[in-house]
């Protein structure tokens, strides 16, 4: 049963006569291979090829390919091909065979790598209005759904707000607490050991009070929500855009924006202010905590310090900022969710150009913002 | 004894398969004859599919033997596991082409998983496949996204086929296709059954596909096969749900010369 195919050729005068025999099917794919490029050479140099097939026990597509090959090397080099003996009941086989690869598919010039690159280079270049024109479109669907549910408050979606709200907002909460808590800590541990050699341990209140309350809480808040709650809103969008959903509510007479989109960004603008608040008095306690049992400051002198360093301008800096950064994440992640073709691979990429691109965009808006707070002397 | 399962391709004997408390498949038997294009018709949800893919062991089984080309799949793991799968081709419902490789390279996929070939036998013997289909080659450079759905349940064909498997399970091949889509795809699995000598299972609502393309027959109700036979043997049948099946309204509009 498990015999190897073989391949006998034999040249008598100017035909060159080849019996195959054993098994020609795909299980032996690789030595019909060799036993085909082993007989190439002599195809060649022969005027007649004589392919005997009495032997040849089984016969698949591969098989019948490698003969239909070997005769058509043989009529290309203008010889003649004759193949007899295949019993009948893979005839349809073969005569299906012999009809295929004919039409070779229109080879693509290659193309210089250099150029390609180049190409690449200029064509993301240009998308990029493209992005800007996505992200214009998308802030001015939502101002006017928002006008919209502004002059038909009842036209908004509670239930969906109050959902997402607890989903953005009150799920996030421990993850969040716990990375800033440890943000924090690892501030005033780095703070005190660096301010110790000369002795301006007691100033790393004032580093960890400033540095949470005007930039970290919020910024790192901002990039767990643009992780954690950005993500989700882009593959949720995606999957219904996949899904023709949202085709299924425009024809509804349903405003897609109005009724997915306008309760996501809402929910996030309300949550990001709360999750950066609760995020920096974590971080506060954090630092309190490695003041206390690293640096020997005992709460009370921590707390006294604190109220010195920092205003409540600092923190009017720092939580100004979340309901910017949450419109920013939420409209990002809602277009790039719009942008989702048909294929799952393309859920994927959107979901990751969205992730990136919000966390890169909630930076540069916290950079602009430090240089308009810095001008204003905040 | 040999010589008598020789003749069958799969074998189920006693099948009990379920989900929690509800038994889908009860004490199912069935043959499939070695060369033979056999269709399963059943009610939807009636466990069509959960046949199917317990017999190609994507489903456990409670109890009772599966034998596939004289093979027992009990316990099939690992290696033998694998060997099974060389000798069976599926085409799933919805094609479940891999979505991040052009339609050739899907092709290619279990030829370049089972075999060692060079990449030019490799392409050959996918364009031939593609071809044998009745698509272009031109059509190989197409991710699944950009396929049509005939053109996805061709490309799911001829990746089924690509090591030439001696079964071929099919899930519904013409659902979702047009009349003039779904007899070409009738007529192309027939012209394959032929060539190829393929055996083919075929679960199908179409009762156009059972009438030109089935030799077999098998109904599936209440978990057990009901009835089995030829088409005129299937209308012929007692059984009420076979007669509701085959005599409803639809049917008839389908085969008026049944009558």
């Amino acid at each position: 049963m498990s015999a190897a195919p073989l391949l006998c050729a034999t040249t008598q005068g100017e035909t060159l006569e080849l019996s195959p025999s054993g098994p020609w099917t795909v299980a032996h794919g690789h030595a019909l291979e060799g036993l085909f490029d082993a007989v190439l050479p002599r195809l060649a140099e022969t005027k007649n090829l004589k392919i005997d097939m009495t032997d040849v026990r089984e016969l698949d597509t591969l098989g019948a390919w490698l003969f239909e090959k070997m005769s058509r090397r043989a009529l290309d080099s203008g010889h003649s091909a004759t193949v007899v003996g295949a019993a009948t009941r893979y005839a349809g086989l073969i005569d299906d065979v012999r009809q295929v690869n004919r039409r070779m598919p229109v080879s693509i010039p290659a193309q210089n790598p250099l150029l390609a690159r180049l190409e690449v280079v200029g064509r993301s270049t240009f998308s990029a209005t493209e992005d800007v024109s996505v992200f214009l479109q998308m802030l001015g669907a939502l101002a006017s759904a928002m006008f919209g549910t502004l002059l038909r408050p009842r036209s908004l979606r509670v239930k969906s707000l109050v959902y997402h709200l607890y989903q953005v907002g009150w799920r996030a909460i421990p993850i969040i607490a716990l990375v800033t808590f440890l943000i924090g800590a690892i501030i005033a541990q780095q703070g005190i050991f660096h301010f110790r050699k000369f002795g301006a341990e007691s100033y790393v209140v004032d580093l960890v009070g400033i540095l949470v309350l005007r930039e970290i809480g919020v910024l790192i808040v901002a990039i767990m929500v643009a992780g954690r709650s950005g993500s989700a809103y882009t593959a949720e969008l995606g999957s219904m855009k996949m899904r023709e959903e949202i085709d299924a509510l425009t024809t509804m007479g349903l405003d897609p924006v109005e009724v997915l989109i306008l309760p996501r960004i809402i929910a996030l603008v309300c949550a990001l202010p709360v999750l950066a608040f609760i995020g920096s008095m974590a971080a506060l306690y954090g630092g309190g905590l490695v003041a206390w049992f690293y640096g020997g400051m005992s709460p009370a002198t921590f707390i006294a310090r604190l109220h010195e360093a920092v205003s409540v301008t600092h923190f009017e800096v720092g939580i100004i900022k979340a309901p910017f950064m949450a419109l920013m994440i939420g409209i990002v992640a809602s277009s790039e969710g719009l942008r989702v073709k048909g294929s799952a691979e393309s859920l994927g990429k959107q979901t990751t150009i969205s992730v990136v691109k919000s966390i890169f965009l909630v930076i540069v808006l916290d950079g602009i913002f430090a240089v308009f707070f810095a001008s204003i002397g905040m | 004894m040999n010589g008598f399962s020789a003749q069958f391709a799969i074998r189920v004997r006693d099948l009990v398969v379920g989900f929690g408390r509800q038994t889908v498949l009860d004490h199912l038997s069935l043959d499939v004859r070695k060369g033979e294009i056999l269709g399963l018709v059943g009610a939807s949800g009636g466990g069509k599919s959960v046949l199917m893919r317990t017999i190609i062991g994507l489903i456990p089984k409670r109890s009772g033997h599966i034998e596939v080309m004289g093979v027992d799949i009990e316990g099939a793991h690992g290696r033998d596991a694998h060997r099974a799968a060389v000798k069976w081709g599926i085409l799933f419902q919805q094609g479940a082409l891999f979505s991040s490789l052009t339609a050739l390279q899907n092709i290619q996929f279990p030829l370049r998983e089972n075999l060692v070939l060079s990449e030019t036998l490799m392409t050959e013997i996918a364009t031939a496949k593609l071809e044998m289909v009745g698509l272009i080659p031109a059509d190989g450079d197409k991710f699944p996204s950009q396929l049509s759905g005939g053109m996805t349940k061709r490309v799911a064909l001829a990746r089924a086929l690509a090591l030439d498997p001696a079964i071929v399970f099919l899930d519904e091949p013409t659902s979702g296709l047009d009349p003039i889509a779904a007899g070409e795809f009738d007529d192309l699995i027939k012209t394959l059954h032929e060539t190829l000598g393929l055996t083919v299972f075929m679960v199908t609502h179409d009762l156009a596909s059972l009438n030109t393309v089935c030799d077999r027959v098998a109904a599936l109700a209440d978990g057990k096969i009901v009835a089995i036979g030829s088409m005129a043997e299937l209308l012929g049948s007692e059984h009420p749900w076979v007669k509701a099946y085959f005599h409803g309204k639809r049917s008839l509009m389908m085969q008026p010369e049944a009558n």
